[in-house]
């Protein structure tokens, strides 16, 4: 029997289960190498040549290489996974959050101040206006 | 014997850890967070804990996806801050207390909680900045520090009441240890966020109180709260919030609320912080 996945109607999020970690393992592994200095020089100097070490997704490969944040969480990245690559890239968790919604980094940062993103219509997949 | 002194619960965000890092607590965005520390300041200043035992997640730092442990004890002597990508925090090393964590290791493993005993590891912002938070820039921690890591990053983490009752556990190994120690539970993380996805940025207020107020007033019925709640309602990384079952889990039914912080935002996140204490 299936497993159930009571979050799969939770709009806008994609939670790291055991599928998707499979799906994410190397994609994941491989963020977590740029934790060490010496790798963060090597993908500096030639990201693809780096990221061809690993055994990834052409899909992978490529939402890396454009910091596509969406895509690689929907291609099994995790963002504290994930957060080695833009903290190398000298980045924060709220710009990488905020590159997830369509927001700028000034939206985004205006929406927390605001006191964030509302629940209200953000339950459920379908609700109004999710967003 | 030891005894179980104090609870505390704090979030754990990072950009909280570089504000202090890099000077930044008087600036207007940050000084009603760090406002709400300085009482915690004093009153841990006087209570002098021995130990701390410190549950928080490990953000992909000392564990990748080789092998995700439930529960990890940290029972080393020495604990240093990891390079999680920008470097590492630039904060003191941690001194464990390996014979009271093998103590407690050994005791809750008994009691049907299996944990995962780690001899080394490096410590990211999840344990740091509750540290920098509460003892500002010292050359060294002033007391010991058990770190203990739950998985809250591999869906499912354990449950709520899963927590609540590896609470009591711990209490109940702590009390068995011979020494006279001052020990203080930390529940870290939460409150609501979301980092990934549409739907980052996600903040829910009135599920931050409504978990406060349960957390203080009720804690095992708010253990029973499945995961689909917290992530509905408190965001996907919110889920982080079971941890603060395991802090509430060790003290008494009836506690005294001795601080309440919460302030939104902090980068992300909704930021809450509590200092409880058993009734006398």
């Amino acid at each position: 029997m299936a497993l159930e996945k009571s979050y799969s109607d939770v709009p806008g999020t994609t939670i790291f289960d055991a599928d998707m970690l499979r799906k994410g393992y190397h994609l994941n592994q491989c963020c977590m190498s740029l934790m060490k200095a010496e790798n963060r020089e090597r993908f500096a100097a030639d990201e693809r040549a780096y990221l061809d070490e690993w055994k990834m997704t052409e899909e992978q490969k490529e939402a890396v290489l454009a910091r596509d944040y969406n895509r690689m969480i929907w291609s099994g990245g995790n963002v504290y996974f994930l957060s080695k690559l833009f903290s190398s890239d000298g980045k924060s968790f709220q710009y990488a959050a905020g590159s997830m919604t369509g927001m700028t980094q000034e939206e985004y940062a205006q929406m927390m101040i605001n006191g964030g993103r509302s629940i209200e219509g953000n339950r459920y997949k379908g609700e109004a206006d999710n967003g | 014997m030891a005894r179980v002194t104090a609870g505390l619960t704090t979030s754990h965000i990072p950009a909280v850890g570089a504000a202090i890092d890099l000077g930044k607590t008087g600036e207007d965005y940050w000084k009603p967070v760090f406002a709400g520390y300085d009482f915690s300041k004093q009153w841990i200043a006087e209570a002098k804990p021995d130990v701390i035992f410190l549950c928080y997640n490990d953000h992909a730092t000392a564990f990748d996806l080789k092998s995700i442990p439930t529960f990890a004890i940290g029972c080393a002597e020495e604990f240093q801050p990891a390079d999680e990508g920008w470097g590492p925090r630039p904060v003191p090393a941690l001194q464990g207390h390996p014979e009271l964590a093998s103590h407690i290791a050994q005791s809750v493993i008994q009691s049907d909680f299996d944990l995962t005993v780690v001899n080394e590891m490096e410590v990211d912002h999840g344990l740091t900045v509750p540290l920098s938070l509460l003892f500002g820039q010292p050359d060294a921690w002033p007391c010991k520090i058990i770190p203990f890591a739950v998985n809250v990053v591999v869906y499912p983490p354990p449950s709520g009441s899963r927590c609540f009752n590896l609470g009591k556990a711990l209490r109940e190994a702590i009390e068995s240890y011979d020494e006279d120690l001052s020990v203080q539970i930390w529940g870290t993380g939460g409150m609501s966020h979301q980092l990934q996805g549409e739907r980052a940025g996600l903040i829910n207020k009135e599920f931050d109180a409504d978990f406060l107020e349960r957390l203080i007033k009720n804690p095992a019925e708010l253990a029973e709260m499945p995961h689909i709640d917290y992530v509905r309602e408190a965001g996907s990384e919110g889920i982080e919030l079971v941890m603060w079952l395991i802090m509430r889990g060790a003290l008494d039914e009836a506690v005294d609320v001795i601080h309440k912080h919460y302030h939104v935002p902090a980068s992300n996140t909704a930021l809450g912080h509590l200092i409880l204490e058993n009734q006398t």
